[in-house]
């Protein structure tokens, strides 16, 4: 460990300036008699350069100015516009109570599984309904709970966390809401028709394929697939957030634990979610139009499925566990008064469990008859990953016993959280060994493990951060004597549900039966299962009550009412839509600890933008690294366009989902006409001047193209997204080839040299879109003009090359043409979005909305080509190139 | 604030990654050779070129993680007097990624190991 973050080390050479101590100045004022937080406290060293706020504060009648204008231009639309908003605080309280309620929807449909499986042979649900319940079930906790409200918590705070008035892209966050909205009322809805999805949340073929009759997996698909994009545009958003909105000074070695996590987790989704997205594509193609990915009769394998699957699926567990670390990580040091011990290492375990969780998968396929040696690779994985998730969890403990704990409700549900997750991660380590999984697969020992996993890891953190943070949303603390009650209930709930659900698994007990025979053990523990689980669902309902209750007579909490040291807790009550009074210049981990006076200077105007002088809506970014300021952004405000363009793109998924597909490519066409609508009216604007003053001598560009700009970061994010979807069909053909005897399958040619002829049309026209970039720089208006057409000819013509090479091949005979049709699908598909983005950057220069200096358009779109050229050569060189070495 | 951005020394964060990604390459040339060799050979097949394949992976692995946790010590050890790296300084922002690099570089180096260790046991493909 170290020195540093021995909290008994000796303080660095430099007393740098003291932290205030005179009441006063500010709310971090109140704690400071207390001696703890002195203790909490660490001198601080800078850099000789750093920069400091304004000496005198501006006189009041400036500060009420800035105030006004801050407030015009940040204020909240009010009456039915108020859904227009797309402020990260108002999208993401929607988008965190709605995924609450999807918990709770969840959560009553477990209660009727429960309530069915309370006696043997009980005849409250049908098996075909009970089928339903527990794939419903587990796709909602997963899908619309576990990964949306991560991703919704963190739009709402990671701004106020890093001191930022919004995210870079608040319309796609309001985007993805909405999407969510829609896709997840769709996905719900289906079990009141009877059309619910049955075929547990792994959907597997060909159960789902060749033995499910009516809408039900393509009701999951389709619509889990329209919430998947939302969650990976939720990625983007907060993965920019994270490198580029931090506040001046915040270097990476200062952020926030919790925005280390989420650009960890936001990475893994960018990466995880792809290949369940291709897994969707292969298994719908084969639903809809017989494409035989997973039928064996056609050289098809249902095994693709299981590795596409759990490719996503396990790194999916961290995905919703590692930002219940991460608030785990925010709550510990302020009930302690300590600095988080161990910083770096923490940093270690975020980082290490990410990169592992993608090196586990086939743990969940030990049954399928692999060979010893793939599943000895992946078990031995399996139990490397324990070594990071075990540091973090002693950094929590260290930091516990270095400080002097406060038994406030939200770290009661820390300690129960961490305690109950132990017990899922030690049964982990044993069904991640071989011989015992081949034993509990499929049984409830598995169920057991999994919800002391998900329950331990992510339900009880997420209910300590509701506690914690609800005063920074509603102004009041949630009581304390009915935090008591449900706290125990749901823990002493929780055990009796899941605990014997071991032994039942031991016993041989199958998960996913609806119903048990009566045998002497089993029914007992089940009978104290659902015992339990009503149990744990009254603590769950006085926590809900808690929080819905009228509290008119509560009274109103002071500022930063824990005493924690973290940029959020600047918030004023009620807070201010702006976020931030001013950007403060950070020197320190916990500012709000250790740097003197800093509450009085952000709120005075001291820092950074403290005015809105033109009225809009401003926020700083800055570099990755050091967080050196680099531009004053604009950001969107509110809206109707996010709105409108989910409601379309909901239509084509849903329409889709019943065969109606005229009715759907409508809606696909309306949805693409909004968003071209969005990006023209809305992104790249060419301010009215060059550059501004934000403050403290700063001047800062206002529009910045290229690797500097929020937009181009955004750009390559989803396009590294997009093409790790790619890499997935790319590996589902080398899957057959080592599963078939055969592959590639004679009497199934395409024409090789017209699809070679097609990828040297896509080349010129990626070549030309890199040489329109230059000659608009070089102010070259009608080269520039030329080189785009000639982009837009040679596209055209390498679509239909790479199309006509395939043409010849029927996707339904056998599944190498089915896969063949697939990447040249994939790859014409882009080029098409190629050639809309070569005119749109043809219709911009020509409106005047681009020229030589402001060139965001013809840059990102070049970044776009960059991948368009780069997944064409992969197919071509796979479909044409693969059987002549084969 | 070009003097901090210029610093002692600029970082990058893709060195954090680096020693886990050579865990990432380690990791599929295992589990690809084992997988296609296994599919095409038979399950009655004896292993051995397979593991050639995996100790020549991790032999070139562990250099690979060893020589960047080198750099990262490094970093680590940079300047003089106490070498902290929770400050807002280049010195402390550069120290603090030295560190990062070493742990997972210490981690990525056990997690190798434990991914060559099915070749020492395991014989055949069955």
């Amino acid at each position: 460990m170290s020195s540093e973050d021995d909290p008994t080390a000796a303080p660095s050479a430099e007393p740098s300036a003291a932290p205030s101590s005179e009441p006063g100045t500010g709310p971090t004022a109140s704690p400071d008699g207390d001696p703890d937080l002195a203790r909490a406290r660490a001198p601080m060293k800078r850099a000789p350069d750093d920069v400091e706020p304004l000496a005198e504060a501006p006189s009041a009648e400036v500060q009420q100015g800035q105030v006004r204008r801050l407030m015009d231009a940040w204020r909240t639309p009010t009456g039915w516009r108020y859904w227009s908003a797309v402020n990260n605080s108002e999208v993401g309280l929607w988008y965190t109570t709605l995924a609450m309620v999807f918990l709770l929807f969840g959560g009553v449909l477990a209660l009727i599984m429960r309530a069915q499986l309370a006696v043997p042979g009980n005849d409250l649900v049908s098996a075909d309904l009970y089928d339903q319940l527990f794939t419903l079930h587990g796709s909602v906790m997963m899908f619309l709970f576990a990964v949306p409200v991560f991703e919704a918590f963190s739009i709402m705070v990671l701004p106020e966390m890093l001191g930022a008035r919004d995210l870079p892209f608040p319309r796609l966050s309001a985007f993805g809401f909405w999407c969510f909205a829609i896709g997840g009322v769709f996905v719900c809805g289906s079990i009141f028709f009877g059309e619910g999805p049955r075929g547990g949340w792994f959907m597997y073929p060909p159960l789902t394929t060749q033995y499910t009759e009516g809408y039900g997996p393509d009701i999951w698909l389709l619509g889990l697939s329209f919430i998947e994009i939302a969650s990976i545009a939720a990625a983007v958003e907060l993965l920019v957030g994270v490198l580029k909105c931090r506040p001046p000074g915040m270097r990476i070695n200062l952020i926030p634990l919790y925005a280390w996590y989420i650009l960890v987790v936001a990475v893994m989704i960018l990466f995880a979610f792809p290949p369940l997205i291709a897994g969707d594509i292969l298994l719908e193609m084969e639903r809809a139009f017989e494409w035989p990915f997973f039928d064996p009769a056609r050289g098809g394998d249902p095994l693709l499925w299981q590795h596409l699957f759990w490719i996503f699926g396990h790194p999916e567990v961290y995905i919703v566990f590692l930002p219940s670390v991460a608030l785990i990580a925010m709550i510990v040091p302020t009930f302690c008064k300590q600095r988080l011990v161990g910083y770096g290492w923490v940093v270690l375990a975020a980082l290490g469990t990410g990169f592992i969780s993608f090196g586990l998968w086939v743990h969940h396929m030990f049954t399928t008859g692999l060979p010893g040696i793939s599943l000895g690779i992946f078990s031995a994985a399996s139990e490397a990953v324990a070594i990071p998730t075990g540091v973090q969890l002693f950094c929590f403990i260290a930091t516990m016993l270095v400080g002097k704990v406060r038994f406030e409700m939200p770290m009661l549900f820390v300690l129960g959280g961490l305690s109950t997750f132990v017990i899922g991660g030690l049964t982990g380590v044993m069904v991640a060994l071989v011989p015992f999984d081949l034993q509990a697969h499929d049984s409830y020992f598995v169920v057991g493990h999994l919800h002391a996993v998900l329950l331990g890891g992510t339900i009880f953190p997420i209910v300590a951060a509701v506690y914690y943070f609800f005063p920074l949303l509603r102004g009041r603390k949630l009581s304390d004597r009915l935090g008591r009650w449900a706290f125990w209930l749901m823990f002493f709930g929780f055990n009796v549900t899941f605990l014997p659900m071991h032994v039942t698994g031991l016993l041989g007990m199958q998960r996913r039966v609806f119903t048990y025979p009566d045998e002497p053990g089993l029914w007992a523990l089940n009978l104290a299962s659902t015992v339990g689980a009503f149990v744990l669902a009254i603590g769950f309902a006085i926590f809900v009550w808690d929080v819905l209750r009228p509290a008119k007579k509560d009274a109103k909490v002071e500022r930063n009412v824990w005493g924690a040291g973290t940029l959020e807790w600047l918030a004023e009550v009620p807070d201010k839509p702006w976020g931030v009074r001013s950007i403060p210049e950070i020197d320190s981990r916990y500012p709000l600890w250790d740097q003197p006076n800093f509450v009085r200077d952000v709120d005075e105007g001291r820092f950074y933008l403290p005015d809105a002088a033109e009225r809009k809506r401003e926020t700083l970014v800055t570099s990755p690294v050091d967080a050196t300021p680099e531009q004053c952004l604009r950001v969107a405000g509110p809206s109707f366009v996010p709105m409108i363009a989910a409601v379309w793109t909901g239509g084509l998924f849903i329409f889709s989902t019943f065969s109606m597909y005229t009715a759907g490519l409508v809606c696909g066409a309306l949805a693409f006409v909004t968003v071209l609508y969005w990006v023209w009216t809305g992104t790249a604007w060419i301010p009215e001047k060059e550059d501004k003053d934000v403050g403290l001598g700063l001047r800062l560009p206002i529009y910045v193209s290229g690797p500097k700009s929020v937009g181009w970061w955004g750009m390559l994010i989803t396009m590294l997204a997009d093409f790790t979807a790619f890499v997935a069909l790319i590996f589902g053909y080398f899957f057959y080839w080592t599963a078939s005897d055969v592959w590639p399958v004679p009497g199934y040619e395409l024409d090789g040299m017209m699809a070679w002829a097609g990828l040297g049309a896509i080349a010129a026209s990626w070549g030309a879109t890199v040489a329109a970039r230059g000659l608009n720089r070089a102010g070259r208006a009608v080269a520039y003009y030329v080189a785009l057409a000639v982009g837009v000819a040679a596209a055209v013509a390498g679509a239909v090359l790479l199309w006509q090479s395939a043409g010849a091949l029927d996707p339904t005979a056998h599944v190498y043409p089915a896969m063949v049709w697939l990447l040249v699908g994939w790859t014409a598909l882009h080029v098409v979005l190629g050639v809309v983005m070569q005119l749109y950057c043809v219709a911009r220069r020509w409106a005047g909305k681009m020229d030589a200096k402001h060139d965001i358009e013809i840059v990102n779109v070049t970044l776009f080509w960059h991948f368009v050229g780069l997944t064409a050569l992969i197919t071509v060189a796979v479909v044409a190139g693969f059987p002549g070495v084969a | 604030m070009s003097a901090a951005a210029d610093g002692p020394r600029r970082d990058s964060l893709w060195w954090l990654a680096a020693s886990p990604a050579i865990w990432v390459g380690h990791f599929l040339v295992c589990y690809i050779t084992a997988a296609v060799f296994c599919a095409k050979a038979g399950r009655d097949a004896a292993l051995t070129e397979v593991r050639w394949v995996v100790l020549g992976a991790t032999v070139a692995a562990l250099g690979g993680i060893a020589a960047v946790g080198w750099r990262g010590w490094g970093r680590r050890r940079f300047g003089v007097g106490p070498r902290t790296h929770e400050h807002d300084t280049p010195e402390d922002r550069h120290r603090f990624l030295g560190l990062a690099t070493i742990l997972l570089s210490g981690l990525a180096a056990v997690a190798v190991v434990f991914v060559a260790l099915p070749a020492v046991f395991l014989e055949t493909c069955r």
